[in-house]
């Protein structure tokens, strides 16, 4: 207001921590390229831990998305259409993961599908399937943290979404299944895009249930976060690399994505 | 003439109770006329499946599709019941052609059969060239005649028309009506048109139901419901001043006035007569007007080329005078003036 230095009258009590924001979230990430060893980048990027993990984190980042759209889609129809008691309950319990630490989640999920776990004795003796500490596990895990952000966008778009459109169809001798796919799910498609792409971020970055639940293992369960990990406690170079090749590919892909599907909104 | 639409319709929507008597037969076309919130909405949402009914029936074509008391109801998607919603609700990412072949193509054709007979309606309604098209690059009028063929395609008994006219602009409502009419004529099921536009209905409708607070008021063809308004809301539509009061012989005696009519009636009558039989006087006028009264200028409305004056007194009454007598009188609000009305201009019939 002092100062007329704004073309447009921006309110400085906003201007002021708008930038700090956008300073504090984007410093760490020039730390990281400042401190870069970039002499060295092409030999560390060729060995072959490297790409093995980021190759695990791409195809389990992508198989969990994948469990997440087929089980949340479904779920967040339900929450956003269906009349049924307990609704409440139920869209709170979805948003647990949310709020759950992590590495609680990784302990849950040991209980649960554990070798001795409720569901996971089942399992093994039935089927013969273990999944803790497999590349199962991993996408079970990154799943279990991620799914929260898929049901939350998409009931978001679905209550958005007018629901007279449903109506229309079924008096043209839609049922409620042919309405779902033909008519509902195109409408919220860019919806359910959104979702999946924050879901497939989250399970990229998914750290603390992952090593909980699926270890550490190359090659099998150690994605790029906890190859990170990893590394920071003997080669802080190489910490530094994997994570710069982390963010490149998850800004890229993002990016990409953002003006493909989710667009302006 | 027997009824293809045989229905009894209760139904309850938060406090609100609908209780209408409703029968159409093959061809015909009846508009269910009604102020806002009257319940005409809700009646066309329990014809089409969407709303149960709470007791009643409704039956088409000697089929029972809801009646509670034996358990019955079909589904909206299994009713041969087709709907031109308020908004169209035209599906935004399909074209108009999947638009139209959407509803065949549910009831069992397959693709190539159902985009023939899509075609063939969007031809039909004169947007043969348009069928790529996405509903968001039609205009108002396109998009509302390719809701038309969308309910039509699927050649249903029943045929509901949710304010169809409603939005779009005066011109294109003028050429869409026309329009509309032509294809109403040719449905040969039932049809049934929502509306609150009593030009609509006028122009579109072979019959008048008019519902006020979920109860039919009124019913008749066009004429006898202009000529004879039996409420306020209809009196209103159709332009004139309605009093009930009590009849004996030519004079019907309304609040403290009575009035000579040309019409002998007895018992309890309504006495209706338009704004423009109604003559103003700054002194009390000599000679033939045998309706004459004191009245109190109560508001002055501008009401196409003339003025609409209310009128309080024993009676409340609007009067259209010219703005040439309107100056003369020196009309205000609060005046005193003398309201005159010919006999002969005054229709008088049972209540």
């Amino acid at each position: 207001m002092i100062r007329p230095v704004c073309r447009q009258r921006t309110p400085a009590a906003l201007l002021v921590p708008a930038a700090l924001g956008l300073v504090f979230l984007v410093l760490p990430l020039v730390g990281l390229l400042v401190r870069a060893p970039w002499t060295s980048l092409p030999r560390r990027l060729a060995e072959p831990g490297v790409l093995t993990a980021l190759r695990l984190s791409l195809e389990t980042a992508t198989a969990a998305t994948l469990l997440c759209v087929a089980l949340g889609v479904p779920l967040a129809w339900l929450l956003a259409r269906v009349e049924f008691p307990g609704r409440r309950l139920v869209r709170a319990l979805v948003t647990v993961p949310l709020v759950l630490p992590p590495v609680v989640g990784g302990v849950a999920l040991l209980l649960v599908f554990g070798r001795r776990g409720l569901l996971g004795s089942w399992l093994d003796d039935t089927f013969g399937v273990t999944l803790p500490f497999t590349t199962a596990g991993v996408v079970l895990a990154e799943a279990f943290v991620a799914m929260p952000f898929l049901v939350i966008a998409v009931e978001g778009a679905l209550r958005a979404a007018d629901p007279r459109y449903e109506e229309a169809a079924a008096t043209l001798g839609a049922g409620r299944w042919t309405t779902f796919t033909r008519v509902t799910l195109p409408l919220v498609a860019p919806g359910v895009a959104a979702g999946a792409v924050l879901c497939w971020a989250r399970a990229l970055g998914e750290f603390g249930a992952t090593i909980t639940f699926a270890g550490n293992y190359p090659g099998r369960t150690q994605t790029m976060p906890l190859a990170v990990y990893l590394a920071l406690e003997t080669d802080l170079e190489a910490a530094i690399v994997l994570s710069l090749i982390l963010l490149t590919v998850s800004v890229a892909i993002l990016a990409g994505l953002r003006d493909r599907w989710v667009g302006v909104t | 003439m027997t009824a293809l639409l045989d229905a009894r319709l209760i139904a309850d929507r938060d406090a609100f109770r609908l209780d209408v008597r409703l029968r159409i037969a093959a061809g015909e076309v009846v508009a269910l006329l009604g102020p806002n919130g009257a319940g005409k909405s809700t009646a066309l949402r329990v014809l089409a499946g969407l709303h149960p009914l709470a007791a009643g029936h409704l039956t088409l074509d000697g089929v029972d599709l809801d009646r509670p008391d034996r358990r019955v109801w079909t589904p909206p998607e299994r009713r041969p019941v087709g709907v031109v919603f308020q908004d169209y609700l035209l599906f935004p990412h399909l074209s108009a052609l999947d638009n139209v072949a959407f509803g065949p193509r549910r009831r069992g054709a397959d693709r190539r059969a159902a985009r023939a007979r899509a075609q063939g309606w969007l031809d039909r309604v004169g947007l043969g060239g348009q069928a790529r098209r996405r509903p968001r690059q039609l205009s108002g009028g396109q998009a509302q005649r390719v809701a038309l063929a969308r309910a039509l395609a699927v050649e249903p008994t029943l045929l509901l028309l949710d304010e169809p006219l409603a939005a779009l602009d005066a011109r294109t409502r003028l050429d869409t009506r026309a329009e509309l009419q032509r294809h109403l004529g040719a449905h040969p099921g039932a049809t049934l048109l929502v509306t609150h536009d009593p030009l609509d209905a006028l122009v579109l409708a072979d019959r008048l139901v008019i519902v006020e607070h979920g109860r039919v008021v009124q019913e008749g063809d066009a004429a006898t419901v202009t000529a004879r308004p039996r409420t306020d809301y209809v009196a209103r539509l159709v332009g004139l001043n309605l009093h009930r009061g009590r009849a004996d012989g030519r004079t019907v005696t309304v609040g403290g006035l009575t009035l000579t009519t040309a019409d002998p009636v007895r018992g309890e009558a309504f006495v209706a007569f338009p704004p423009a039989a109604v003559a103003l006087h700054p002194a009390r006028p000599e000679g033939s007007p045998r309706n004459v009264w004191a009245a109190t200028v109560t508001g002055v409305q501008r009401h196409g080329d003339h003025l609409r004056v209310e009128l309080g007194g024993p009676v409340e009454v609007v009067a259209d005078v010219t703005p040439a007598a309107a100056a003369q009188l020196g009309l205000r609000s609060g005046q005193p003036v003398w309201a005159a009305v010919k006999a002969a201009e005054t229709r008088a019939y049972q209540a």
